[in-house]
């Protein structure tokens, strides 16, 4: 009964959880996030790794370095490249082909947050000639809604990760020797997090949706922090309006967030490693 | 030059730089217009309500497509970011339940980028959709503002103010009550900066939103 109830007027269903239980129909209060779980190191031919499960959304990243010549306007830094995959492997509404929309967005708005971060300072090896370059392969494996706050933690925990090997440059011959056998963990001062939320008509806002809140929703928007309680990006692609006393409550949800999830990613560290 | 001057903060720089558009200026869509701001110039054509193809067809609205081509180059990532924004805002503010089963096409061209190029694409979509006669709830216009290192807040900047920039933000404003539709971040900064832009930038939709009425009025007064 209830499920032919949500299968002819889905929004009608959501709206008696959220208006008479103050919960969604998985249980879930609306503040609340679904179960995260964090796995790194898993691919042991990458140079660093991270699995995440938000609840049935799975996403892995992979990190491949590779050498370059720096960036000519910025002659220190190395490059992080990060690509977004959503294979049709982890929801029909993707077709195969080249990346869709979604993917692409979803590129670039990694992209976005780690702009301007200080690890591209690490990445350089002989400033003007040689540097690292991160190639970051965020995939889907299963699309259960809020892909965007699983890729973030992915790419921050492979990133935690990643070992590169030592380089040097043999004055002789010009050329670059690296040392497979040493190997360094990269140094990472800002740890974003992201926190995205669903708006349905200006009234409800609820966190973590799933893909079927996602479908019904008027409007989602993400908020990514730092540790420092300071905003890394405001992503709201369109949508209906929001006032300013909803965005602040986003901000402060998303501050705790962060807190939550760094958390979870030291104890996954400090389990990873080597004793 | 559209002035917008913050009462008690002196530091802030809060100056729109000088904007125009051109509304019907090509023949062949069904609703087009051309807008200027500073440098910036963005030419928007809309096609609509028109045949849609069965693989995107709505059954209960119309199915909005946008593209923006880049001045130089194919279109790459950061386009298709845009093109999201773009729709999605004029996707809330088109009345699309009273067309269903159709499409409509909005295209956008970069003429030139001085900065502040997804708010002038947003403002350049909002005047052509108002000339292709389109169903609306409300107006929507882009306003983008920058933070630089020393904490000041510059409107509308250009390419290079961008770059020298700590946090760059583009907001989408509504007609109705002013409020955020659209936004679209890079840097960091605080949330009470953020909240300091947003009424900046509300501030300065105000003449924007003038600006619309005025250039419409124009354009349909037998004076």
């Amino acid at each position: 009964m209830a499920a032919g109830f949500k299968t002819v007027e889905p929004l009608d269903y959501h709206r008696r959880f959220w208006y008479k239980e103050n919960c969604r129909p998985d249980g879930r209060e609306l503040g609340e996030f679904r179960t995260t779980t964090l796995n790194i190191g898993s691919i042991t031919t990458a140079d660093g790794s991270a699995l995440v499960k938000l609840g049935n959304t799975t996403i892995i990243c992979g990190i491949k370095g590779e050498l370059a010549a720096p960036p000519v306007d910025a002659a220190n830094k190395g490059y992080i490249v990060p690509n977004v995959d959503l294979p049709p492997l982890c929801s029909s509404r993707f077709r195969p082909g080249p990346p869709g929309e979604q993917a692409q967005a979803a590129s670039q708005f990694i992209a976005d947050v780690i702009e301007k971060c200080d690890t591209k300072e690490d990445l350089c090896i002989v400033k003007g000639k040689l540097s690292w370059v991160l190639y970051c392969d965020i995939m889907c494996l299963d699309y259960d809604g809020n892909i965007l706050d699983a890729c973030t933690i992915a790419l921050l925990g492979a990133l935690k990760n990643v070992r590169l090997p030592e380089v040097h440059i043999n004055e002789e011959t010009d050329l670059a020797e690296v040392n497979m056998k040493q190997k360094n963990p990269l140094n990472i001062t800002k740890h974003p997090v992201a926190c995205s939320f669903a708006i349905f008509d200006d009234t409800i806002i609820i966190v973590d949706p799933t893909v079927e809140e996602e479908n019904l929703s008027t409007g989602v928007i993400t908020v990514v922090t730092d540790e420092d309680e300071k905003l890394c990006a405001v992503h709201k692609p369109g949508g209906t309006a929001l006032s300013s006393e909803k965005l602040q409550d986003c901000i402060s949800r998303a501050i705790t967030r962060n807190k939550e999830v760094n958390k979870l990613l030291n104890e996954v560290l400090i389990s990873v490693k080597p004793k | 030059m559209m002035e917008v001057t913050q009462s008690g903060s002196a530091q802030h720089a809060a100056v729109l730089r000088e904007f125009g558009c051109e509304h019907s200026l090509l023949s062949r869509p069904d609703g087009s217009a051309s807008f200027v701001q500073g440098d910036t110039t963005v030419l928007a054509g809309v096609y609509g309500p028109a045949e849609v193809m069965v693989s995107k067809e709505s059954f209960d609205r119309a199915t909005l497509e946008v593209t923006l081509k880049p001045k130089v180059g194919m279109p790459g990532v950061a386009e298709r970011s845009k093109e999201q924004c773009v729709r999605q805002t004029c996707e809330a503010a088109l009345l699309t339940r009273l067309h269903p089963r159709t499409s409509i096409t909005l295209s956008l061209q970069t003429v030139h980028d001085d900065g502040a190029l997804l708010a002038c694409c947003l403002n350049a979509a909002c005047m052509a959709l108002m000339d292709a006669g389109l169903p609306m709830h409300c107006l929507f216009c882009g306003v983008c503002c920058a933070i630089d290192q020393q904490g000041t807040i510059r409107l509308d900047p250009t390419a290079r103010e961008e770059k020298e920039s700590r946090a760059v933000m583009t907001f989408a404003l509504d007609s109705t009550d002013c409020r955020v539709m659209m936004s679209s971040t890079k840097g960091s900064y605080t949330a009470a900066e953020l909240q300091q832009c947003i009424a900046v930038c509300q501030r300065a939709s105000e003449s924007i939103f003038q600006f619309y009425r005025d250039s419409v009025s124009r354009r349909y007064c037998k004076a």
